[in-house]
């Protein structure tokens, strides 16, 4: 017979807002995107406004778990697991920044003709999207050697990263006219490399709170 | 506040001869919920919680100012009668005290006093259902409760209370007696029991009132040893950002 039902069912809630505020996020990124590749300005000024909603939710999490820490005396895995939720709100919240700092750009951009056609970058999004979802599944699963996988998968992203700005790097070099655009896009890149080591570190969380130990995963190159 | 409240204290004073127990107090009970009374030994803690189902009439010198509005009338007016109050407003002790009888009859033991002999199989089963001990004593129902251990013997307590279909139970120090598995299956029981019943609970362990109230008065002692509530409100606030400081001393740890 299962005891202390009511803080369990609590801690279940705290981690489903935990796997909304991860959604909301995911979609922040992927708009940011379609609005840079749209050049749709409404898009990323809706993205700013909704990262408000983003911050709002991490306040309510990070409260429910002081509720829970101040008066439910969490032991062993349930503290691991409120200490783990507390710093994932954060790194998750700063994913959602770096949406909204593409969507800034997208601003800046205007209706600016594109550089060229986008193609590394939506996939850096892409996979800080996928590593994401892949590292709040490992949250609920309790699974740590999903979390290291995911981890470990940020040096693709950062290949991306190299790509990207070696690619936009010759456009300067050959027209300095490009370098104002160029440069944007660096911008957006470098977004996006932050939010995949935003995500490592999740997925270092993750392990904590399974195994009750730090480590330090996959050290980023930048 | 007032017409949610189940329990409203106004300016309640306590007696115990020349010995003031309790200094002016006033707060409300809300209805299905479980308020816990906290505070240092000695506070008056228990004292208050028997001024709600007058069990403080029993005690030689005892002497009560004030009202306890019960559904908003007040239960000290002379032509009440107090063991009427005390089968709507039940209490469960700190020790399990069943009688040396056997399960079923301690649970029938009200519903069999107030004649509410029918269908008594039925509201046997029923209370010890709702008491979450079924299961645990539906093939000996016959054979004595002393029998039980501690934790199943203060649910049987519980079921005895709940036999007799009080609206309020009061439970002084329930798990004082009791080891930490069975202490928290009393308190996963209370949250389930608060969905019908109002609970107000005395505990000294300050843990138990963070876990498991909704609310939460704090009381403490003045110079003459006579208990005053110093803040009372929602637990999460009391626990987390209490209003006064003598309160988050408590809490704390800083005296008591």
């Amino acid at each position: 017979m299962e005891i202390r039902t009511a803080f369990h069912k609590r801690l279940r809630e705290i981690q489903d807002d935990v796997l909304a505020m991860g959604n909301m996020v995911e979609k922040a990124t992927s708009r940011a995107i379609e609005a840079l590749k749209e050049r749709d300005l409404a898009k990323a000024r809706q993205i700013i406004a909704d990262d408000l909603k983003v911050n709002k939710m991490r306040f309510d999490i990070e409260e429910k778990c002081v509720q829970l820490i101040a008066t439910q005396q969490p032991m062993a895995s349930d503290l691991r697991a409120i200490l783990g939720v507390l710093n994932i709100i954060t790194e998750i919240e700063r994913i959602g920044d770096h949406a909204e700092g593409i969507a800034k750009i997208v601003l800046m951009i205007g209706d600016e003709p594109p550089l060229k056609p986008l193609i590394d970058i939506p996939r850096m999004a892409a996979k800080v999207n996928d590593m994401l979802h892949r590292s709040l599944d490992a949250l609920i699963n309790r699974d740590a050697a999903a979390a290291r996988k995911i981890a470990s998968e940020d040096d693709e992203v950062d290949q991306l990263y190299d790509q990207v700005f070696r690619e936009l790097l010759s456009f300067m070099a050959e027209d300095p006219k490009t370098i104002t655009r160029a440069t944007r896009l660096t911008w957006v890149a470098h977004n996006l490399e932050r939010s995949a080591d935003r995500v490592t570190n999740i997925c270092e969380r993750v392990v904590y709170m399974v195994t009750g130990k730090m480590e330090e995963m996959d050290v980023s190159r930048y | 506040m007032t017409n949610l409240a189940s329990l409203e204290v106004k300016n309640l004073e306590l007696w115990y001869g020349k010995f003031q127990a309790l200094r002016n107090i006033s707060f409300a009970i809300p209805r299905n919920q479980i308020t816990a009374i906290i505070g240092p030994s000695g506070c008056g803690k228990s004292s208050l919680l028997r001024c709600f189902n007058r069990m403080n009439d029993l005690i030689p010198g005892a002497k009560v100012k004030g009202e306890v509005l019960f559904d908003g009338s007040n239960i000290y007016l002379a032509n009440i009668d107090p063991s009427e109050i005390r089968y709507r407003i039940g209490m469960v002790f700190q020790k399990p005290n069943p009688f040396p009888k056997s399960i079923f009859d301690n649970v029938a033991f009200g519903p069999r006093v107030n004649g509410l002999g029918i269908n008594l199989e039925d509201t046997v089963e029923r209370a010890l259902r709702r008491a979450a001990l079924w299961d645990e004593v539906k093939d000996r129902l016959r054979k004595g409760a002393l029998e039980l251990s501690g934790g199943q013997q203060q649910r049987l307590c519980i079921a005895r209370v709940l036999a007799v279909e009080p609206e309020v139970i009061l439970m002084d120090e329930p798990c004082s007696a009791l080891d930490p598995v069975a202490t928290l299956r009393i308190e996963d029981l209370m949250r389930d029991l608060a969905k019908e019943y109002t609970i107000v609970i005395v505990t000294h362990n300050m843990q138990q009132a963070a876990r498991v109230s909704d609310m939460a008065a704090f009381l403490m002692m003045e110079e003459d040893r006579a208990g005053i509530l110093v803040e009372y409100s929602s637990t999460s606030e009391i626990f987390t950002n209490p209003r006064d400081k003598r309160t988050e001393d408590y809490i704390t740890g800083r005296f008591g």
